[in-house]
Formats: C-alpha cells, sequence, structure tokens
C-alpha cells in the first residue's frame, strides 16, 4: 500500500483535522480579519453616531460604496448555487469535496451583502419597516418598490441557503458529536438532529437535498435578477437596461465561482488537503471560469454597443465618461482583470493550473468589483439635468467598511471551517468505489496528478 | 401609473415665464425661509450637500464673448406620473388627491432610492442632523416642520400655504380662487416671472398660460407629466 492510497479512517482524520486542530495560519487568519472588522465596526459606530455626511456620498450620487459592496457581495454569493446544486442536480461526481466550500460561501457572503441595505440606510434603525406586518403605524410596504422586491428576495435565498447548507451536514454533525466530548457533543448531538444514519433517514435526507438542490437554482437566479432590477426599473441612462437581470446574473455567478476557487486553493494549502481538493477540481471550475468570461464579456459588449449605437445623448455622456471620460481607467482595469488576462490563462491547458486558475480568479474578483462601481456611480454622476452634475470620492469610512466586509467574510469562513468539516465528509466518501466487500474503500491518487499541483 | 384624482380637488400647478427670469434668486432665499431649510455650511456645499428645494440652473449659448445667460427656475416638478413615487419601499412619497408628490418626513427611512429615479435632480436628503447658525434659528417658521438627519426632503409647493389657503375659502363658503395661494418663491419674484394656482380650473390664470403656444415642460418626453410649466420664447 503506497502512502498516498487513503483509508476510512485517514478520510476522517483527514478532514475533521482543521476541525480538531487548526494549526497556526487559521489563529494568524482569524486574528487578522478580526482586527479589520473590529476597524469596520468601528467605522460604523462613527458613521451612525454622525449620519451617512460622513461617507462621500452626495447630491446626485447618492449611492456608492455602499451598493457596489452590496450588489458585489450578493454575486459573490452565487458561488454555492451554481456548483452545488447544479452539480448535484446534473450529478457531476468530481463536485463532491466541492459543495460544502461553496455553500458556505453562499451563506456568508449574502449575510454580508446584506448588511448595506440596512447600514446605508438614513434611518437604519427603521429597516424593520420594510416586513409586512400589521403595525401601528397602519400602513404596508410599498410592494411595486424594488426594494421591496430584494427585501423578500434576499430573505428568501438566505433562509433556503443556509437550509441548503445545513441538510448535508446532518451526518457529519453527527460524526463530529460521536467524536467529541463534553459542551461540543451536546452542541453538534443538537444540531445533528438525532441522526444515526439508519437506512431511512439517508432516504429522506437525499430527497431533501435534491429538492432543495432543485428549488436553490431559480431562487439564485431570480435574486440577482432582482438585484439588478433596483437599477434597471429606473430611468436613469445606462440602467434602464432590459439586459440587466441576466447580465447581473451572469457577473454574478462569474466572481462566485472566482471567490469559490480562490477559498479554495487557500483551504487547500492552510489545511493540507491536497488529496482532496485536486488539480482537476481546479481544472473543471477554471473551465466554468472561462465559460462566464466569456459570457461576461459577450453581455457587455452587448450592452455598451447597444448604448453607443443608439446615440441616445445622457446614455453618450454616462457611455463616454467610462470608455474614455474620468471612470476610463477602471472601465479599461475591469476589462482586463474579467476578461483580457483570465480568458487565455483559463483556455490554455497548460495554464490552467492551480496557480494559473488563483490568479485568474483573483483577477476577476476585482475586476467584477470595478464593474459593480461602474455600473453605479457614473450613472449618477450625470443627472438628464447637467447643471447637476457632480462627482464622487469615497472617504476613509466606506473605504473601512468596504475592507471590513473583505475581513468579515474570511473571518466567518474561518470559524465555519473550525467548527464543521468544510469538504463533507460522508459525501466524499458515498463518491468512493465499492470494495469487494461492498464497504467504501481505498483511493488511488494518481501522482501524475498530485505533481502537478 | 395613473393616480385617481378627484376632480373637484384643485390641481396645483405652476407656472414659471422663463423671458420673464432674471436669476435673481430671491425665490431661492424666500424658500428656504419660509421652508426651515437647513444651512450646511460651504464645505458641505462644496461637496454637493447643499439643500435648495428650487434653485436657478444657468446655462450658456453662444462663444465668448457673445454669451448669453439663460436662467431656468427649477424646483419639484410635482409629476403626475412621478417616478420617485413607485420605488420608495415605505410609502415615505406618494401623490396626494390634489395633484401633489408628498413627502412624508417621519415615513422616511432614508435609501434615497426616490432621489436616483428623479430626472429633475430635485430631492435632497439630509447628511447631517439640521443646523443653523445663530440668530437663524430664531427665525424658523413654526408652520413647517423641521426634518431630522437621515430623510429625504424636497419643494412641497409650500403646502403650509394650501392648506391655509383652502381653509379660508371653505370658511368664507367659496371655491380656491387665484390668489387663495401664493407659495413663498411666487410670491418674492419681482419679475412676476411665477404664477400659482389651480389647473382643474379652466379659468384660473395657470390654466390659460399652461395652454399657451410659448408652454413646455422639462423633459417632457419622459412621460412623467410634471405640474411645472415652463414658458419660453422657443428662439
Amino acid at each position: 500500500m503506497s502512502e498516498s492510497r487513503l483509508t476510512d479512517s485517514k478520510i476522517n482524520s483527514d478532514l475533521l483535522a482543521p476541525v480538531n486542530k487548526p494549526g497556526r495560519g487559521w489563529y494568524a487568519t482569524v486574528t487578522v480579519s478580526a482586527l479589520v472588522v473590529a476597524a469596520a465596526l468601528g467605522a460604523l459606530v462613527y458613521q451612525f453616531s454622525n449620519g451617512l455626511g460622513v461617507w462621500g456620498i452626495n447630491r446626485p450620487v447618492f449611492w456608492a460604496l455602499d451598493i457596489t459592496n452590496f450588489v458585489f457581495w450578493i454575486g459573490i454569493s452565487h458561488a454555492g448555487t451554481l456548483i452545488s446544486a447544479i452539480l448535484r442536480v446534473t450529478g457531476a461526481e468530481w463536485r463532491r469535496p466541492v459543495t460544502r466550500c461553496a455553500e458556505a460561501i453562499t451563506v456568508f457572503a449574502l449575510m454580508i451583502g446584506a448588511l448595506f441595505p440596512i447600514i446605508h440606510l438614513g434611518k437604519p434603525q427603521l429597516f424593520y419597516w420594510m416586513v409586512p406586518y400589521p403595525s401601528e403605524r397602519g400602513l404596508w410596504p410599498n410592494f411595486r418598490s424594488p426594494l421591496m422586491w430584494d427585501f423578500f428576495a434576499i430573505n428568501t435565498y438566505l433562509l433556503g441557503s443556509i437550509i441548503y447548507l445545513y441538510l448535508p451536514l446532518i451526518p457529519d454533525l453527527a460524526l463530529l458529536r460521536d467524536k467529541s466530548s463534553g459542551l461540543f457533543r451536546r452542541l453538534y448531538g443538537a444540531l445533528s438532529l438525532g441522526w444515526r444514519g439508519t437506512q431511512l433517514q439517508w432516504d429522506r435526507l437525499e430527497r431533501a437535498v435534491r429538492v432543495m438542490a432543485v428549488i436553490i437554482i431559480p431562487v439564485a437566479v431570480s435574486v440577482h435578477t432582482i438585484v439588478s432590477w433596483d437599477f434597471a426599473m429606473t430611468i436613469r441612462p445606462m440602467w434602464h437596461s432590459t439586459m440587466f437581470g441576466p447580465y447581473f446574473v451572469a457577473g454574478a455567478i462569474f466572481s462566485g465561482i472566482a471567490a469559490l476557487i480562490l477559498a479554495m486553493a487557500v483551504i487547500r494549502r492552510v489545511f493540507r488537503l491536497e488529496a482532496y481538493l485536486r488539480p482537476v477540481h481546479f481544472n473543471n471550475l477554471g473551465l466554468l471560469l472561462l465559460t462566464m468570461s466569456l459570457i461576461w464579456f459577450y453581455f457587455t459588449f452587448s450592452e455598451y454597443l447597444t448604448s453607443w449605437y443608439g446615440n441616445a445623448p445622457e446614455e453618450m455622456s454616462v457611455f463616454r465618461s467610462k470608455i474614455s471620460g474620468p471612470y476610463a481607467s477602471m472601465f479599461w482595469a475591469s476589462v482586463i482583470c474579467c476578461f483580457v488576462i483570465p480568458a487565455p490563462i483559463l483556455a490554455i491547458k497548460r495554464l490552467r493550473t492551480i496557480k494559473g486558475c488563483m490568479i485568474a480568479s483573483a483577477l476577476v474578483v476585482i475586476g467584477m468589483w470595478l464593474e459593480r462601481f461602474l455600473i453605479i456611480v457614473p450613472t449618477l454622476v450625470q443627472p438628464r439635468l447637467t447643471f447637476n452634475w457632480g462627482a464622487y470620492r469615497p472617504t476613509w469610512v466606506e473605504i473601512t467598511l468596504t475592507a471590513g466586509t473583505f475581513g468579515y467574510f474570511v473571518l466567518l469562513y474561518a470559524l465555519f471551517t473550525r467548527l464543521f468539516p468544510i469538504i463533507a465528509v460522508w459525501e466524499y466518501k458515498e463518491g468512493l468505489p465499492l470494495g469487494e466487500h461492498g464497504e467504501p474503500t481505498v483511493v488511488d491518487l494518481t501522482d501524475a496528478e498530485l505533481e502537478r499541483a | 401609473m395613473s393616480k385617481d384624482t378627484q376632480p373637484e380637488k384643485p390641481q396645483w400647478a405652476m407656472v414659471i415665464d422663463l423671458d420673464r427670469c432674471t436669476g435673481c434668486e430671491a425665490c431661492v432665499v424666500a424658500c428656504r425661509v419660509e421652508n426651515n431649510i437647513p444651512v450646511v455650511g460651504p464645505e458641505e456645499a462644496a461637496k454637493g450637500r447643499s439643500i435648495n428645494w428650487i434653485r436657478v440652473e444657468r446655462y450658456f449659448e453662444g462663444e465668448f464673448p457673445d454669451v448669453k445667460a439663460k436662467f431656468m427656475p427649477v424646483l419639484c416638478q410635482q409629476c403626475e406620473e412621478a417616478p420617485c413615487e413607485p420605488v420608495c419601499p415605505v410609502y415615505a412619497t406618494y401623490h396626494t388627491d390634489e395633484g401633489l408628490n408628498a413627502q412624508v418626513y417621519n415615513r422616511c427611512v432614508g435609501t434615497r432610492y426616490c432621489a436616483n429615479n428623479c430626472p429633475y435632480t430635485v430631492r435632497f436628503f439630509n447628511f447631517f442632523d439640521p443646523h443653523w447658525d445663530a440668530p437663524l434659528e430664531k427665525s424658523l417658521n413654526p408652520e413647517v416642520s423641521i426634518r431630522g438627519r437621515g430623510v429625504m426632503e424636497k419643494c412641497t409647493f409650500c403646502i403650509q400655504r394650501i392648506r391655509k389657503g383652502e381653509d379660508k375659502a371653505k370658511d368664507e363658503g367659496r371655491e380656491i380662487r387665484d390668489g387663495d395661494v401664493v407659495p413663498a418663491c411666487v410670491q418674492t419674484c419681482e419679475t412676476k416671472a411665477m404664477y400659482f394656482g389651480n389647473i382643474a380650473d379652466p379659468e384660473s390664470e395657470v390654466s390659460k398660460l399652461s395652454r399657451s403656444n410659448r408652454a413646455m415642460r422639462l423633459l417632457e418626453d419622459l412621460g412623467t407629466k410634471p405640474k411645472v410649466i415652463y414658458l419660453n420664447k422657443g428662439d
């Protein structure tokens, strides 16, 4: 038996290692990200006590980094849906070590994205006025407002993706219960809902996961469509576009896959999971990322070409500010980050290594953030009455909050890996070939694959 | 979205004669005093945080030295099909049966969505708590509420004066007529470039002027049906 062979107990100890002994890298990550989050909390307290004037927003730029971060993080959240749900539904076997990484991204990115519509309010303490309940104000919320659609869409998606993360976690929670003691045993015991691994329980779990996988796909598509409608439903030049729905969904899946590749690469390195997150996973996700990059370019090209060809004056002023005006450097940086560099890296097999995929993904995440910013701000800077044209420059408060979102994401993700196995143990084992006596058995790693990493 | 308007209610409208406007900005000052508009100071104003429910936009025609300045007072257009209204999630802005686009400060949570969807950029946000340098706080109008931090505000067509005029007409047992309601900007206009009245009454001055062939509406092709009508020679 060579050393690269995996046994059942080795799988358990490998995949539960992050939970049992996280290592120095984990503590460093948590410390740094917690410090960033603390800084952002400070900025938030400062903002709440002084008013939104501490941001760079003004008239006419009423939305800027707040909504950029909102759209960006809701976009990142689409990682879990596509990879996990679509791959589950289509029965793609290679998905097994990937699903939970993806599902966790969805939940945490959504939590962060959904913060912004609350903290960007003039009166954040009154955000619950969007909840339709028979209130003392005798007033229902306005269901015609895209912000209301947002409220329902995001809550549905958050609830759905928490369930979708939780269901496949149950057998692993039972495993953790059986392997832990004291307080954690009680915690995992309660969370595993009395899982015994009977055939009936497996049947029900699999049916529930299948149903959720099917349900979550249209929910995810609708969420980013509705986010795009916050803009498309208005009559602002270069917002009022019929293709914003699919354009935003494609961009969301695009940035989501990039975030997933980055997360997987980090997990693989930090927790020494090279035997599980293998080059084939990065190769396949890299191909998906390539597809989305091409789709993104196609959408962007169509969007800008039609604006330019239509040549309406208000549209053209926004168009020019992006192509050759004050926002040109950001615009072309976004095109380079989302298409010009990643597409060749991902298209050429020799470059589509783990490192290549990481570089492409990091660029895509940056490029998609820029793209969200460029959708929002240039339109707002140039209202129809040219007398009111403005400018926008973020303040340290907005920048700290933006950094804080990344810190918070890393922190939540790190804490998750400490509490739960980031690779689904049972799902991984389920995919192993059966041995002579029907037991899940060892698997051979192709050493060539390991070397290529 | 069509609004149900009751024909028996007055429909308030304003007419602004651009050929008479000298750009003196007396209307801006009058509005500020009447409606308790906070003073944000030069630094905040430079950042684009000033609040002016009415402003005089300047547009220049021709090349130096043959430059002609054109002035256009712009205030909330009180659109009949107001783009700001459907997007508000909490009904802070809504359409009254007198054709006004009303803003309820106590409902507003400050999403600023209305301002983003206003093609005229006439909605204002309170970025900070309102402030008046002493002794300006002593001159506040008791009939107009102070807006707190975090809410939107905009021109109301001097709703407090509308209510007063309507009450007077009711007390005297008659229909509303020209002169009952005069908003602060109209009252103060030196060159009498502004008119205000009930456009539902075909005999009112604004009705007659709105039928003039000099009449036009701002960004008319957007279909917002503004209730502010501009008169312009058109040359």
